[in-house]
Formats: structure tokens, sequence, C-alpha cells
């Protein structure tokens, strides 16, 4: 049976785990190198990415999901965890995993008060559009072409995928629609070898 | 752009849930509001001056001055929060204009309203609220409040009275969760709480919003103590910034509140870190003085 792990150390891990739970899947909170072996797929919630990142690299937590995803390891990051994926992060030099090769803004779409949700389709999907919920999002201002754009809104892309990682901007953890995360967990469950 | 929607109640209570796992901490400058980034923390609650402050010098503590809050914004990529009294909405109008990431309508400033909190329900930045029961704390959320906090008693370095606050309010969700529908009418009554969050409460086995804790945290072991205790995460007062080294500490109380279940790494993070803020013990603070009486 698929086995997912969700980076525990900051965030919104509980909303992730009952979205597994839901689906029926195994899950295993991630706090340590040891915790990822044995995993098909690696979850980074919603949080801070500047926290994360820091603890992340404390005890190489970073380094073995590094390992594991050249190894074919699925990962999705939602909001921060799409932050910690991104190889630029611009104007910041903050501690990150470096697998997606696109350019993030931190905040580009302001601070709370600016924070929204809105329906987008996500054609991979099919209807109907999902609610997506943005909040204090990173803006994706660039992807390499070897990056798909699964969805996006106002020109720019919010849910990108590269071989078996995804990234989304916006939190699909927060709503009922659990599509995003099916649709993760058949891509880490693949035989789809790693890039 | 059609149907985008903000200031949901969604995503006042989302945010909150990003902050989960993490350390809040009190800051007075861009500079340490910078320390508290590289330390970890997940926010920062721009001030004018820490509670043990407020406590020593006395006066009306009131929301502080815009422009520190609106330097502290540009310092850090992190959420910001601030302060506001209690019942003061022209105070929380400021901050939402300001452009802040969540309001703390606190007992640490003195209350401007003596019966009526602020109607958070009409803002679209969310509010966090203190509590020290269940009823307090749900009435809070049905105000409008997105987060709660356990009061503790701010600026005294002593852990008791969070600790004290965080066991009532567990208690009192046990009770909750073993109590038939004219027993909730009954405690309604008893608690002030209201009858549908009451509902809720007993259907989740949880406070419907992210619990932290607040109110004497001083050292990693404290904060891995109410972690242990089933808090969502931890506000830090005066506790980095009245200790010797407040890197250190603020470090080391980032990485017992992730790590809390394990000793070894608590043992680790305890080591050298110089002395803690003082504190006070309890039975030095006057009733009067106790900023935890605040609020209705």
């Amino acid at each position: 049976m698929v086995k997912i792990g969700v980076l525990a150390l900051q965030g919104d891990v509980r909303e992730h785990l009952d979205v597994l739970r839901v689906l029926g899947t195994e899950a295993r909170m991630v706090t340590r190198p040891a915790h990822v072996a044995g995993l098909q797929g690696l979850i980074l919630p919603g949080g801070e990415s500047t926290t994360i990142g820091r603890l992340m690299v404390e005890y190489e937590v970073d380094q073995a999901i590094i390992a594991a995803a050249r190894e074919g390891l699925g990962i999705l990051g939602t909001c921060a965890g799409l932050i910690l994926l991104a190889d630029n992060i611009v104007g910041s030099q903050q501690p990150r995993l470096g697998l997606l090769p696109v350019r993030v803004r931190r905040n580009a779409y302001g601070r709370q008060v600016d924070s929204f949700e809105t329906k987008i389709d996500v054609p991979v999907l099919g209807p109907p559009p999902v609610r997506a919920v943005f909040i204090r999002a990173p803006l994706v201002e660039q992807v390499s072409d070897r990056v798909d754009v699964l969805a996006q809104h106002g020109g720019h892309p919010v849910l990108i995928q590269k071989g078996k990682i995804l990234g989304c901007s916006f939190h699909p953890e927060l709503t009922n629609d659990t599509r995003i995360h099916q649709y993760f967990v058949s891509l880490a469950s693949s035989a789809m070898a790693p890039e | 752009m059609e149907d985008v929607n903000r200031g949901t109640w969604r995503l006042k209570k989302g945010l909150a849930d990003m902050l989960k796992g993490g350390v809040i901490m009190d800051v007075t400058t861009p500079e340490q509001a910078k320390i508290a980034e590289e330390a970890g923390a997940v926010a920062v609650m721009a001030l004018e001056r820490v509670p043990a402050d407020v406590r020593a010098q006395g006066g009306v503590a009131r929301m502080a001055d815009p422009a520190i809050v609106e330097q502290i914004c540009v310092a850090v990529t992190i959420p910001v929060m601030g302060k506001v009294r209690l019942g003061h909405f022209a105070e929380a109008q400021v901050l939402a204009a300001l452009g802040i990431d969540y309001i703390d309508e606190s007992e640490v400033l003195t209350p401007a309203d003596e019966r009526y909190h602020i109607d958070k329900h009409t803002f679209a930045v969310p509010f966090v609220c203190g509590a020290k029961d269940l009823g307090e704390a749900l009435r809070r959320i049905a105000e409008g409040a997105a987060m709660i906090r356990t009061k503790g008693e701010p600026g005294t370095g002593n852990i008791v009275e969070a600790i004290r606050h965080v066991r009532l309010v567990s208690e009192q969700i046990r009770q909750v969760r073993n109590s038939s529908d004219a027993e909730l009418v009954v405690l309604t009554r008893d608690w002030g709480a209201p009858l549908e969050l009451l509902r809720e409460v007993r259907e989740l086995g949880r406070l419907p919003v992210v619990n932290f804790a607040a109110g004497g945290v001083a050292t990693p072991a404290d904060a891995s103590l109410l972690m242990q205790l089933g808090c969502d995460g931890i506000f830090v007062g005066s506790g980095v910034f009245k200790s010797s080294d407040p890197l250190a500490r603020a470090k080391a109380i980032v990485r017992a509140t992730t790590h809390y279940q394990d000793p070894q790494v608590l043992l680790e993070v305890s080591r050298n870190l110089g002395e803690a803020m003082r504190g006070l013990e309890m039975s030095t603070v006057a009733a009067p003085d106790r900023m935890q009486e605040r609020g209705w």
C-alpha cells in the first residue's frame, strides 16, 4: 500500500493528514531523515517557509528529501511548500530544497487582507473548478520549459508539475475537495521514473 | 476577475492554521524583529513595550505608534501582528488600514471598554484573543476571533497561570464531549458560552479555531510543556528580549516547540542559554495588577 509522509516541522500538518485519512492513504509525520525511508510521497505543508526551511536544515531532513526525490519520491508542496521546492526565491537566501526550476516571489499578492479565495479550472482534474484558497501566497513568476503548468490564475501558474513533483501556490488542504491530493497520491505511486 | 472573495472566515482561520507548531515573538524594534525571524519565529507581535515593561512602568498602555509597526512590517517577510486595547475598534481600524496581518485584542493593554469587545466580524483582518476558560474562548469566537490564545499572566516569566488556563480549557472540552443537549444548555448559562459553539466543540473534540499558549513562557521546557498539553503553538512575550541572549533563547524555544516530544532535543537546546528573564512569583502580583482578569 502507498505510504505518504507529511513534513511536520511547522504548519498545517493536521489538515493534510485529515485529507489523506479521507482518501484511505497510509500517512506518517516526518521530522527526521529516517522518517523519509519507505515513503512513496511526501507533502510539504503550508506554514512559514523561513521557519520550516531553517528547521529542515538542522537535522539534515533536507538532504534526505533531496536524495529520496532522486530515487523517485513524489512531492507535493502547498504554499510555503512550493517556496521550499523552488530553486529561485526572489531576494531571499532562505534554505530550500531547490527541486523545481521556477522563480517565486514571496508575499507578492500582498499582506493578509489581500489573501483571497476563488475558483480555478484545473484541466487534468476536469470539472468542476477547484476552490482555491490563497493565503499570503507566493507568486510563480517564471517556470523553466521542463515544468508543466496545470492551472493558472491572473496569467500566473498556480499549480505546476515536473515529473513526480507538484507545486501549488494555494491550499487544497483547506477545502473538502480532495482531487489534488488524489492526483498526487496516484502520481506518487506511479512507476514514472524520476527526472 | 470574477468571484474573488477576501476577508472570509476560511482565510482568517487559515492564516492561523499556517502558524501552527510555531512560535510568535513580541518585538519592539525592527532589529528585534529580524532576530526573531532569524531564530525561526512564524510571526512577530509588534509592540511599543513588552508586557514586563508595561507591568513595571504602569500608566495607560495603548496601541503602538503605527510608525514602529510599519518599520517592523518592512523589516521582515513573516506575518506581523499588533495589539489593540479591549473594545478599542478605532485602534483596530488604524492597524487594519496599515495592512497588519493579525490583530491581538489584548488584555496586556489597558482596556478601553469595560463591557464590549470588538465586533471582529466587521473586519477583513483576522483577530486573536486571550481566554482563560472555554466560555471566554467561545465568546471571543462568537465575536469573530479566528484564533485563541491562553492569557496566562503576561510579563511574569511564570508559566503557572498559562498552565492553569490550558488545563481548564482541556477539562471543560472533555466535559462538553460527554454532555447531552440538555446539559449543554446548562453550560451556556454557567459558562456564558453560545450553544452553537458548544455543539461544535462537542463534535470536534477541540476548539473550532487554532489555540496557542501565551503568558509567562521563558524557557524551551516551558514551550515543550505547553505543546505536550495540546496547544497548537506558542507566544513568547517578554521571555526572549528580557533574557541575556535573545537570539540563542529564541532559537532554542523554536526548536523545543517543533521537537516538543523529544527530550533529547530539549536537553540539547536547554544548555548554556544564559539567564532567563528574572520573573515574578504569583503571590507578589496583587489582584488588581493581574492582566488575566481583563476581558468580559
